[in-house]
């Protein structure tokens, strides 16, 4: 099977350019290029310390994903802040693990510590507007993303309960379809469903437990968003809930992920590795 | 007794004629201001932290008996969250901010100096009796007051419908849709802020027109309620909100914020009187068009403290604080620091089906709707570079006209014809220009 990342750099690619060039993204192609430059700068800094096996040929891709998502995400007048939201979202891969797996979608990580530590980020979920046929075409691209890499069940799931709760609750104060519609046709609720909460490094390595954790994330997501009156509600959840993934591997342990062009590790060299080695090769 | 009911965003039925546009001091600027748009409402949101100063401005013009607002509010209201505003205070943000044509004139191109001067600085109750219907409605009238020219109730219900008898019964014409908005508004918790006026306080304060009520209050929604409004539409309504912020500009969350196409050449016939307003209102409706007519645009973003070109002077620290704006004590002699964005929507309730959300952005980048005539150098020159300086107008004078066209949707042809002579020495179009236009 061929490497789901590069479909994914594609895709992505595709979005940020429609994005910049007819969706009048607040970022320059130039600030798109640095944050690029700072992501693979960071990675093939990290694989030389961190002595990884994997090739930065292989890891190279994963980064260009964070730098990618970055660029349709992050927004600030500093350059030098677009470029901390790379370096930490590579960095984050290395330096917040536990038992080997890195903790944070990297993405999401720099994002949410971008928010918090520094008061020039921001991020603008409106931007996308609710074309229909846009959303269309993401969620096309987007699923051909998740189902060769294999986690279409954590996108399935979080985009099930989400849209039931943003559903129920229109339903429930009487408001028409169009308003729970409006809020789903997002692209940038897509965005996140397809290509954030999906990273297959991430996410719980069982089936049971990917699903509970979308359920997990949509739920305090909705909260966020509809109880607290706080934007970006998709964000903070995920970030918050990946801190749980631990302990629902523990619970409902299996195999983890691995890239399907990334090299396949010895078993002694798996336990102290650098970020896309996983411990233990996926069965299939 | 009949009263016009109005949704939050204040829609107002009655139009304004177009505005009258002036020159200053020898240097032509005009500016496109809220009176160009009919049935247009205005909101000043100050906002910070969850801290909220909401001034709404109306343009009713009928008679005062028949106004009546209802705005559904995100908390209970004490009579100190009250006021009565300044309505020149909201004047004064539309002509601080509002998108302006400027010009520059051309140097003498045998004149070895070449710099572009910008040259536009002109700155110019039977109570218990009514409590206890109220009830048995399941209508709860939490507090009641009289502020200045106004008579404002607070209400909450148990039930929409209830609500709606009530309003009824109290001679508020209410739209046939507006009903389920009521209930999911009052299952939000939300209450409903009243408003009518006072003929005998209105007598007494001798104002012939209505000032604008202020708001204050905490909450975290960060929103503007424009479903009520949307109701009894009959199509599109203007609205401009201008927030006042402590760190950056604003925009929507729930659809896209856009900023207006900005800083074109355009030609100098749009100095002659109303033909700027007239390519404004044309220039917007296209734009609204080609954004699906779902999107928020941006008109003016910028640091109160200052302004090039000035529209208007910015308003003063005691402006400002007049407005809501509450940390302007904060600073130490200066002006407030306050970054204003103004926002123009044009809406209805197919391209905007829920509520106006906000979020407040750190970013401070300048932005403002401006627009440059630029005045060809009219003297007689021999050099070379007067001739270069020839050939380069033709070509400067066919893009203007292009541009114009381009923002416009007007006919190329047309725009060439009032150009007059400008466009006389160049090349005639190509026939095919006109072809689907």
């Amino acid at each position: 099977m061929a490497d789901p990342r590069l479909y994914q750099i594609g895709t992505l690619a595709v979005l940020l350019v429609y994005g910049i060039g007819w969706l009048e993204f607040d970022i320059t192609p130039v600030r798109a290029a640095l944050i690029l430059a700072s992501v693979l700068g960071t990675q093939w800094l990290c694989d030389r310390l961190s002595g990884s096996p994997a090739r930065f040929a292989s890891t190279s891709r994963s980064a260009l994903i964070s730098g990618l998502s970055l660029c349709l995400l992050v927004r600030t007048n500093d350059p030098a802040l677009a470029c901390a939201a790379g370096v930490i979202a590579v960095a984050s891969k290395f330096l917040i693990r536990i038992r080997g797996k890195h903790v944070f979608n990297p993405t999401n990580g720099a994002l949410v510590a971008m928010l918090l530590l520094t008061g020039n980020v921001w991020v603008s979920p409106g931007q996308w507007g609710a074309a229909a046929f846009f959303a269309f075409l993401m969620a096309c691209a987007g699923s051909l993303v998740v189902t060769r890499a294999a986690r279409s069940d954590v996108t399935l799931a979080f985009i099930a309960c989400y849209g039931a709760l943003v559903i129920g609750r229109s339903l429930y104060l009487g408001e028409p379809m169009t308003i729970p519609l409006h809020r789903l046709e997002s692209g940038g609720f897509l965005l996140f469903s397809f290509f954030m909460i999906s990273d297959p490094k991430t996410t719980p390595d069982s089936r049971a437990g990917r699903i509970c954790f979308a359920a997990l994330v949509a739920a305090t997501a909705w909260y966020v968003q509809f109880r607290l009156f706080r934007t970006n509600g998709v964000l903070w959840s995920l970030a918050a809930w990946s801190l749980a993934v631990p302990a629902l591997d523990r619970l409902l342990p299996a195999a983890r992920y691995i890239w399907a062009s990334a090299p396949a590790p010895s078993r002694s060299t798996a336990t102290t590795t650098g970020a896309d080695s996983p411990l233990t090769s996926r069965a299939a | 007794m009949k009263r016009l009911f109005f949704g939050a965003a204040l829609a107002a039925t009655i139009g304004w004629s177009s505005a009258t546009i002036g020159a200053f001091c020898g240097f032509y600027v005009a500016k496109a201001d809220t009176k160009l748009f009919n049935r247009a409402s205005q909101v000043v949101l100050v906002r910070d932290g969850d801290r909220t100063v909401m001034t709404m401005a109306s343009d009713f013009q009928g008679d005062m008996k028949e106004f009546a607002v209802v705005i559904p509010v995100p908390t209970f209201l004490t009579r100190e969250q009250i006021h009565v505003g300044d309505k020149a205070l909201v004047d004064h943000l539309d002509a601080y901010s509002a998108p302006r044509l400027v010009e520059y004139f051309d140097d003498d191109p045998c004149d070895r100096r070449r710099y572009d001067m910008a040259m536009p600085m002109a700155a110019p109750a039977a109570a218990r009796d009514a409590a206890s219907r109220a009830k048995s409605l399941g209508v709860t009238i939490e507090a009641q007051y009289t502020v200045g020219e106004y008579d404002i109730l607070i209400l909450s219900a148990q039930e929409s419908s209830g609500l709606e008898t009530w309003l009824r019964q109290n001679g508020y014409r209410i739209p046939s849709g507006a009903s389920p908005v009521i209930a999911s508004y009052l299952k939000q918790n939300m209450r409903f802020f009243v408003a009518r006026v006072n003929l005998t306080e209105q007598a007494k304060l001798g104002y012939a027109y209505l000032r604008p009520l202020q708001v204050a209050y905490e909450s975290p929604k960060f929103m503007l309620p424009i479903r009520l409004g949307m109701a009894n539409a009959s199509g599109p309504q203007d609205l401009f909100v201008y927030a006042l912020t402590r760190n950056g500009r604003i925009e929507t969350t729930n659809y896209r914020t856009v900023k207006l196409p900005s800083e074109m050449d355009l030609p100098v016939y749009l100095k002659d009187p109303g033909e700027f307003s007239t390519f404004y209102k044309a220039m917007f409706t296209r734009q609204v068009e080609r954004q699906d007519r779902s999107a928020v645009f941006t008109e003016y973003a910028w640091d109160m403290r200052w302004c090039d070109p000035c529209a208007a002077d910015p308003l003063s620290a005691d402006e400002l604080r007049r407005l809501g704006v509450f940390w302007s004590g904060d600073t130490r002699g200066g002006a407030a620091s306050a970054f204003l964005t103004r926002l123009h929507v044009r809406y209805d309730s197919a391209h905007f089906p829920e509520d106006l959300v906000f979020q407040e952005t750190s970013d401070r980048s300048n932005f403002q709707a401006r627009y440059v005539l630029r005045h060809p150098w009219t003297g007689a020159g021999s050099c070379p570079a007067a001739a270069e300086y020839s050939r380069t107008l033709v070509d400067r004078h066919t893009r203007e006209a292009e541009q114009l066209a381009a923002l416009t949707g007007w006919n190329l042809a047309e725009i060439r014809k009032k150009m007059g002579s400008d466009v006389a020495a160049g090349p005639e179009p190509a026939w095919w220009t006109r072809l689907w236009k």
